[in-house]
């Protein structure tokens, strides 16, 4: 028992991180169907922020944190809008796809390039303690991790339901044209999405390096398992998301303690296979219309 | 008219290139052109999938990985070359049809989801199964066939063994493109709902989509591991699938000649572009990049846009010399 928990919160805490980044996946794609394949990678990158703030600048970890948020923010999101969706979202969704997979090849070319081939230790957030609980022994890492997801989580749904931006926002991601008509500024409300895809990505990349180690190649399983988190959960639900996530960070855990570590990667892999045959629209997502 | 002109002339150019070319490289240069011919193959098959019929597909690299295992496998416990090939190629078209059908449920994005968590899987098999594919050490000393009692040992000789079958699979491709079939696949592409509407067996011809660029992918991967002669997972990871896509799509999908050419940018110019070190893979996604802003229709589709207005307008001006290497499409859709 005390294992199934320990391994459940260990799940869930990593879970919650693939949550993270698998929501702002979806955001993006609600309000201008953008899919980023370089998602991963956006993930990856403010971790090297951060570590350039300490080296080169000589800053501490919670301002080097800050100065590499605002640099996410301006790069992955202002940047990323405004240079790579802007002109090409006309074109159609596959060459924005492809040409997010050549972003993902020059972000992780330039770290390796740039700043480091090897994986980099990442200061942690919290003491590398365990605390015991009913007899289950947690890392305080994971519980922090748990904890900061689950505010961050909350403080996005209270501004999508909460504030006038947030409810503006909602409406453009269902219906763009009916926004436009009621006085949104769609253009803007779509612009904060970048920003806020690139604060959570930020946020789920201080969280998890600490985990994995700073490392160029970390994109590439990350971006993977946010797909995944977000079409099991429903591609066009920010909660659709959240429970794909935290799914997807328990199985991953449970499939590696009980099935195989060898084959621990398989077990999400078929279930996206399955739900994407048997239920396209995720497990709490809705049917997007089709237009011939 | 000139432009047909120039493009034979290109083509021309290009082939006596490559019949010429083992005669002044070294063996690592034969070795990359051979690679070049090999990946050109994978991306005709990914060509006839995503350029012609439309469907995407992240798994081109799990075929060519099938097709090498099978063909590894095989020839080292002594079988003959030309059988593992047949094996090799029709295994994977069968198992290209059955990744066929989730394309029927779904498409676009969420195919691309489907077929890449297929490539992982079927990577996770290659490196896990260690009594049928040696795991991680992969399988060494895969032999080089001989044809008609000919041995294709030397470089040389199994560049020309691979340029040869790139000449025959391009061949098959060519008339296929023109066969009612190729029709009917760009009929799948430009609006699958009027092409059902009009008798085309949509079904039928998704699945063959698939079953066909799968079954290149297995011939060339039969070709890379007597080429390498050494076969282990981490070349058949996503990271080579999103690599073919990319050849495609750089060198222009739906062009007969833009797999040529995608390749060309992929395989041999980073060879060239050494001394250039890690920069070459950074030029090369801005490239990407720059190219779907400007011209989501690849390098050939730039080509074919700059030779347009020349026409109309009949500049006297010949167009410039670095145009005349890509000008091989001739506008082939």
């Amino acid at each position: 028992m005390a294992d199934i928990l320990q391994l459940l919160v260990a799940g869930l805490a990593t879970g919650a991180i693939y949550a993270l980044v698998a929501i702002g996946f979806t955001l993006l794609w609600q309000t201008s169907q953008t899919i980023n394949f370089a998602q991963g990678e956006f993930v990856m990158l403010p971790a090297f922020f951060v570590l350039i703030g300490m080296g080169y600048f000589g800053l501490a970890f919670w301002p080097a944190v800050a100065l590499a948020t605002l640099v996410s923010v301006i790069v992955l999101g202002f940047l990323f809008k405004r240079l790579m969706v802007d002109p090409m979202i006309r074109h159609g969704v596959l060459p924005l796809v492809i040409a997010t997979i050549g972003l993902a090849i020059l972000m992780k070319e330039a770290i390796r390039e740039f700043y480091a081939a090897d994986a980099q230790p990442f200061p942690p957030l919290a003491a590398a303690t365990d605390v015991t609980v009913f007899g289950a022994v947690f890392a305080v890492q994971s519980l922090v991790v748990l904890a900061i997801s689950i505010a961050a989580v909350a403080a996005l749904q209270l501004f999508l339901n909460g504030t006038r931006t947030g409810r503006c926002m909602q409406a453009t991601a269902q219906n763009p044209t009916v926004a436009r008509l009621l006085g949104i500024p769609v253009e803007r409300m779509i612009l904060y999405t970048f920003l806020i895809n690139a604060a959570l990505v930020t946020l789920a990349s201080i969280l998890i390096t600490p985990i994995y180690l700073a490392k160029f190649t970390n994109g590439e399983w990350l971006g993977l398992y946010a797909f995944i988190a977000a079409i099991i959960g429903g591609f066009n639900q920010v909660r659709g998301a959240i429970v794909g996530g935290l799914l997807l960070g328990v199985i991953d855990n449970f499939a590696a303690a009980y099935i195989s570590t060898q084959y621990r990667m398989a077990l999400p892999l078929l279930i996206l296979i399955v739900v994407i045959l048997v239920r396209p629209q995720g497990l709490l997502g809705r049917i997007e219309e089709r237009t011939v | 008219m000139r432009r047909s002109v120039l493009a034979g002339g290109a083509l021309a150019l290009a082939a006596v290139f490559l019949l010429l070319a083992p005669f002044a490289f070294r063996p690592y240069g034969i070795f990359i052109l051979s690679m070049w011919a090999v990946m050109t193959i994978a991306a005709i098959g990914l060509n006839l999938t995503l350029g012609y019929a439309g469907q995407v597909s992240l798994a081109q690299a799990a075929f060519v990985g099938i097709g090498a295992y099978v063909t590894a496998y095989m020839t080292t416990k002594g079988w003959p070359f030309w059988m593992t090939y047949v094996i090799g190629g029709v295994a994977c078209f069968a198992i290209g049809w059955v990744l066929g059908y989730p394309a029927l449920r779904v498409q676009h994005h969420y195919l691309a989801f489907v077929t890449l968590a297929f490539n992982t899987l079927v990577y996770l098999v290659f490196r896990n199964e260690e009594w049928l594919t040696g795991g991680i050490y992969g399988i060494s000393n895969v032999p080089r066939p001989s044809v008609l009692g000919w041995s294709m040992n030397s470089p040389r000789e199994f560049y020309y063994f691979c340029l040869a079958h790139l000449a025959l699979v391009s061949l098959a491709a060519w008339w296929l493109i023109r066969s009612p079939w190729g029709r009917a696949f760009i009929a799948l592409r430009e609006n699958p709902i009027r092409a059902l509407s009009l008798g085309v067996d949509t079904r039928r011809y998704t699945l063959m989509a698939f079953a066909l660029g799968a079954g290149l992918g297995g011939v060339s991967g039969a070709l890379y591991a007597p080429l390498v002669q050494f076969v282990d997972p981490t070349p058949f990871a996503l990271g080579l699938s999103l690599n073919l896509l990319l050849m495609v799509v750089v060198g222009g999908p739906g062009y007969f000649f833009g797999p040529f050419l995608g390749a060309l940018v992929a395989v041999l110019l980073p060879e060239w572009m050494r001394f250039t070190e890690g920069y070459y893979l950074m030029g090369y996604a801005v490239l990407v990049i720059v190219l779907m802003v400007f011209c989501p229709t690849g390098l050939l589709g730039l080509v074919d846009r700059m030779f347009k207005p020349s026409r109309k307008t009949a500049a006297a001006e010949p167009p410039a010399g670095a145009v005349a290497a890509a000008a091989q499409s001739d506008g082939v859709r």
